[in-house]
């Protein structure tokens, strides 16, 4: 039943097949068709600003105050292009390769492939548009290596590549705005998605300032909505990101897939109490001079610097002696998880492990250390109030990229005709890991080249449907479920905060579905959230109304949706009886310990239909088949 | 720690503001102001009261969303910091804190300490941008550009949006924010084109938002998180006289 | 360009505001150079200064640039009370509590005040000398020319009258810290080099000004105790 349509032809020539041969829409017709976007990020932003360029009515809705602030903005390492700038034999093949062996073998071979042919032109797009990566003396583009591939192919803009690539896209953006081909909502929220006839033909969506509610046609609707690794409560994310819209178009039927997918980044700051609200990522370049280790000896409460050399276990150079402290980063957050199990966590709540640059700077002297992580340090001791300089830092393992997401075919189409997900919010590109300075990438080029190609040729087929009102059955019906729920929210009036359900689901999820998963944990964790999500429509407590700037409800609204979205997370991750990428099964590994794959039976992307509230979702296998490369085992000894 | 807040509560732009008190107990010290807010907002859902309405994101300082005035001062009593990345380490047990929204005629409160910014926006959909459109764009080494002039742009484009130097200004007024992105793309070859036409039009725009004249305090440079320089200012300044001169007005 | 948008617009306001204040800081020069002839010996000074007050007032070139001077004078002053009117606007309602001013130096925030004082202060002095000068009954000297010399002379025995032109000069002292280089960047000086020679070179002339009209009437005083 799932077509992923991929086009015909050798994997090189599948991309430049399909726009050879898919359906157009002339200049004259675009102008009848609306569109809707959904956020503002790297993805939504040139979405919208690309198909307004191209002459279609397009509508961008978010929930921030400002395009700017969607959650790209805070991407720090890098974006990866195979322009081969370096002379250090990088290609596309290269580049696609290294990402479908990231993502263990778990992604499409010809979506992969696209996202390599296509990095290229985001690197040509955004310079263009003024973004200032690093340069050489010479005045050409600067590049490192990231994210443990042999070849420089990342281009950066010191610490805050995603601001700028966010910005370059918010400055578009802007510009479509000002001209009056897209029409931004700022502060608001979609509630509902409508279908009408199995199509996707607009939103109801919540005025966040004057809590009215809207209805908003279109004839295709794009979700750009980002991750849901705000599920855990703790993680690198925004407070505001959320699954709700990619929930609702679940609900609607669009399937998801790879949903347990997540990727843990080992380089955060650790939890420090229970008020905490988020965990703030330290650049992963820290680990190329730090030295990551915990005592040798359980529930060590001396002074760091006070544990002699022997006395500490330099774990990831012990079990990866080839990779070291640069071990990929499910590999580094699971051994650390690890540690923090066995007892050996460190600092006031025994959930952290040691970064320590005390060789480093032995070795470069602090003023070069400083050179190179200056700015990371002070914004270490500015959030802990210790300094890297004088004691080693802690981390510890946070949730950070969803690579799972809505169900999206080559066109970037949902199971629902005209809805498409681009960005963090589809599955596709990363299989069951995310190749480092990969996210950046596969947000702008499905914004900027690709979805604006797909979506003509379905629109094609709508230029002689006409303005959708919005006065139709669907619509009342949509806006009456929408207003309905936020009733119910508010009606509950019970003891307990959203708040404080968001925090109890995040540990679930982190317990039992986080770092590393095992059969009875995942049961329990069923249960658990079930009980959680009964509690939270028994005693949930929202004040406040409907119709007013209402922090809560929206709140409500989103931690709703993660609690359905959470069982959902639990099932995939039940199923799939391997360990593959971030997904790892405790009890499907090797004898060391390294993850054990299992390609005769999980060679497909677990693609999930929605059943109803509360009921076992529908799996719905896209076998995965690879033509050209032979997956082989990831190792990293 | 122990602290008494004096928050502006305000139900919507056109009613009349007040100020409320409340007292919070036991706050650990590593909290950020924010994260302290989220407890406030707790203890008054449990008293059956209507928190307390602010904005705030990414929390880690770059997404520009959070902002209030702290004792008197954008975003608190420390240079170059977002709100977020204030910690409660840096108030004394038993301090009174006063908050306040970012104070500007551009910035309506909305609710509480949630403000209107969208005037920001509106000064860039006036010429903040390169007007490339996607795939038109040439080869990214075809254009060399300086290491230097690379970094200085990097430097004006840091800008997060936050409007720490509207509020910080006494005159509200949006120079340094204005100036920032002019800036980049002046130092940049691919802003060379629409050169003129861009800074006059960011200028009108930022005008008829109803900001202020910059009196050259240099406040802004020092409370901006992202350390702006107030050169971008003189750019600006420069880029319009020069555009003047021209005849491109 | 409509006058509408000469009013309306900030950074235009602010070149008027610039230019202005260049034009009468340059002045500011000839006027101290020409003040300092006061310190001659008395003879020669009370002769020299008469000659050299009628020579400024009976030329015709002089007399137009002196207009020029008080046009551009008046402008300097409408333009700032137009530019403050409206920046007290653009501020709003304001803070209920305002610790803003730490990240500024006062003068900076209150050239409007400064200004006001120096504006107080030049009414005084019109008074006093030029409108004397020009219709006042005053003595001529053995040259035949008006005696303004005497006046100066006399005014400047009294304390309280030489108080209130130091505290004059003072206030110009701080107005022309911030003016000068606050000119140099309004007129776009952005070259980091240049925008800190343009500091020193504000703060220096502030000073001289300052310190240059502030003796001229200390040293009289004393000189006749």
């Amino acid at each position: 039943m799932l077509n992923a349509k991929i086009p015909d032809g050798p994997l090189e020539k599948k991309w430049k097949n399909y726009q050879e041969h898919c359906k157009l829409v002339n200049p004259a017709n675009k102008k009848k068709l609306d569109v809707i976007v959904i956020g503002t990020g790297l993805s939504g932003a040139p979405a919208a600003a690309t198909l307004g360029e191209l002459g279609y009515n397009v509508k961008v809705f978010f929930f921030q105050d400002t395009a700017r602030r969607a959650h790209s903005v805070a991407a720090q390492g890098g974006i990866n292009a195979s322009k081969n700038y370096q002379n250090d034999g990088d290609n596309v093949f290269r580049h696609f390769y290294d990402t479908l062996k990231g993502g263990d073998f778990r992604s499409r071979e010809a979506n992969t492939y696209r996202l390599a042919e296509i990095s290229a032109n985001v690197i040509d797009q955004a310079v263009a548009q003024g973004v200032p990566f690093a340069r050489e003396y010479g005045g050409v583009l600067a590049n490192r290596s990231f994210g443990g591939v042999q070849v420089k192919r990342t281009f950066y803009a010191q610490g805050q590549t995603g601001q700028q690539m966010l910005l370059g896209a918010y400055s578009v953006l802007m510009r479509q705005i000002g001209l009056g081909h897209v029409k931004s909502y700022n502060r608001h929220e979609m509630l509902e998605l409508v279908v009408i006839d199995g199509k996707a033909r607009g939103i109801i969506a919540r005025n966040l300032i004057t809590g009215e509610i809207e209805r908003h046609s279109a004839h295709a609707v794009i979700l750009a909505s980002g991750g849901y690794g705000k599920i855990y409560y703790l993680s690198t994310l925004a407070i505001g990101s959320n699954a709700s819209a990619a929930w609702k178009a679940h609900r609607k039927g669009a399937f998801m897939a790879g949903v347990s997918w997540v990727q843990f980044h080992p380089t955060c700051l650790p939890q420090s109490g229970d008020y905490q609200s988020k965990l703030t990522l330290m650049s992963e370049a820290l680990r190329n001079d730090g030295r990551i280790w915990v005592p040798k000896l359980k529930g060590d409460d001396r002074f760091p610097n006070d544990i002699p050399e022997e006395e500490r276990d330099y774990y990831l150079e012990r079990k990866y002696p080839a990779f070291g402290n640069l071990a990929p980063r499910d590999i580094a957050s699971r051994s650390a998880k690890e540690q923090i199990d066995a007892g050996k966590g460190v600092g006031p709540n025994k959930n952290a492990v040691y970064l320590d640059f005390k060789d480093a700077i032995k070795e470069y002297g602090a003023e070069e250390i400083g050179d190179r992580y200056g700015n990371l340090f002070r914004m270490y001791e500015k959030i802990t109030g210790m300094s890297p300089y004088k004691q080693p830092m802690m981390i510890s393992p946070a949730a950070h990229f969803t690579m799972g997401g809505l169900w999206v075919d080559y066109e970037l189409m949902t199971t629902i005709q005209g809805l498409y997900a681009v960005g963090e919010a589809n599955f596709s590109d990363h299989g069951a890991n995310r190749l480092g300075a990969n996210s950046l990438l596969q947000a702008s080029v499905d914004g900027y080249f690709i979805v604006p190609v797909t979506i003509g040729n379905y629109l094609s087929n709508e230029i002689r449907t006409g303005k959708i009102p919005t006065d139709t059955p669907e619509f009342d019906k949509a806006e009456e479920d929408a207003v309905e729920r936020l009733k119910k929210f508010i009606s509950i009036k019970g003891t307990k905060s959203a708040e404080y359900y968001h925090k109890q689901l995040g540990k679930i999820m982190f317990h039992h579905v986080g770092v590393s998963r095992n059969k009875k944990g995942i049961e329990e964790g069923i249960k658990l959230i079930r009980e959680l999500r009964e509690d939270f429509w028994t005693n949930l407590k929202v004040p406040g109304g409907i119709y007013e700037v209402n922090s809560e409800l929206e709140k409500a609204g989103r931690v709703a949706d993660f609690l359905e979205l959470a069982e959902l997370m639990a099932h995939d991750a039940y199923d799939r009886d391997e360990s593959c990428g971030a997904h790892f099964r405790e009890e499907y590994q090797t004898e060391d310990g390294e993850a054990l794959r299992n390609d005769d039976e999980y060679m497909y992307v677990s693609a999930w239909e929605y059943t109803g509230y509360g009921k076992t979702p529908k799996l719905h296998k896209e076998e995965l088949t690879f033509e050209v490369v032979k997956p082989s085992v990831r190792s990293y000894k | 720690m122990n602290v008494t807040l004096k928050v502006w509560r305000q139900k919507n732009s056109k009613s009349k503001g007040h100020f409320e008190t409340y007292k919070l107990n036991d706050l650990n010290p590593d909290m950020s102001f924010l994260e302290m807010l989220d407890v406030l907002n707790e203890q008054l859902i449990h008293e059956d009261k209507i928190p307390v309405e602010f904005d705030s994101d990414c929390r880690e300082g770059i997404c520009g969303q959070c902002g209030l005035t702290i004792n008197g001062r954008p975003n608190g009593h420390h240079h170059h910091t977002t709100t977020c990345q204030m910690h409660m380490r840096h108030f004394e047990d038993g301090d009174t804190i006063l908050v306040e929204p970012l104070r500007a005629s551009a910035f309506t409160v909305i609710k509480d300490l949630k403000v209107d910014r969208s005037a920001m926006d509106r000064i860039m959909q006036a010429g903040g941008f390169v007007s490339v459109h996607t795939g038109s764009a040439p080869d990214a080494n075809s254009l060399p550009i300086g290491k230097m002039d690379a970094e200085d742009a990097f430097d004006s484009a840091a800008c997060i949006g936050c409007g720490t130097c509207i509020a910080t200004c006494k005159n509200s007024s949006a120079a340094l924010f204005t100036s920032a992105k002019i800036t980049q793309l002046a130092t940049l070859p691919q802003g060379e084109i629409e050169r003129e036409k861009r800074v006059v039009a960011m200028v009108d725009a930022m005008d008829a938002e109803g900001f202020g004249s910059c009196t050259n305090t240099e406040a802004c440079e020092m409370e901006c998180p992202q350390e702006i320089s107030v050169t971008n200012i003189a750019r600006m300044n420069f880029e319009y006289n020069r555009a003047l001169l021209l005849g491109k007005k | 360009m409509g006058t509408s948008v000469i009013f309306k617009n900030t950074l235009i306001r602010k070149i008027f505001m610039s230019l202005t204040g260049l034009f009468i800081a340059f002045f500011l020069i000839i006027h101290l150079l020409g003040n300092f002839q006061l310190l001659l010996p008395y003879e020669q000074a009370h002769l020299q200064y008469n000659w050299y007050s009628h020579l400024l007032s009976h030329n015709i070139i002089i007399e137009i640039i002196a207009y020029v001077l008080y046009a551009t004078l008046i402008i300097h002053i409408l333009d700032a009370l137009l530019i403050t009117l409206e920046n007290r606007k653009s501020n709003g309602q304001g803070l209920k509590v305002d610790k803003r001013g730490v990240n500024s130096s006062w003068f900076s925030r209150n050239m409007g005040i400064l200004g006001v004082i120096i504006l107080l202060f030049l009414i005084l002095h019109f008074k006093d000398y030029w409108y004397m000068y020009k219709f006042g009954n005053i003595p001529v000297d053995e040259k035949g020319n008006k005696d303004i010399f005497l006046i100066v002379h006399e005014s400047f025995k009294q304390g309280w009258y030489v108080a209130i032109y130091i505290v004059a000069f003072i206030a110009l002292g701080f107005h022309l810290a911030h003016g000068i280089w606050s000119a140099f960047r309004t007129l776009g000086v952005y070259n980091k080099w240049y925008i800190k020679l343009t500091k020193y070179i504000g703060i220096t002339f502030a000073i001289l000004m300052s310190l240059g009209f502030a003796i001229i009437p200390a040293i009289i005083y004393l000189k006749n105790l």
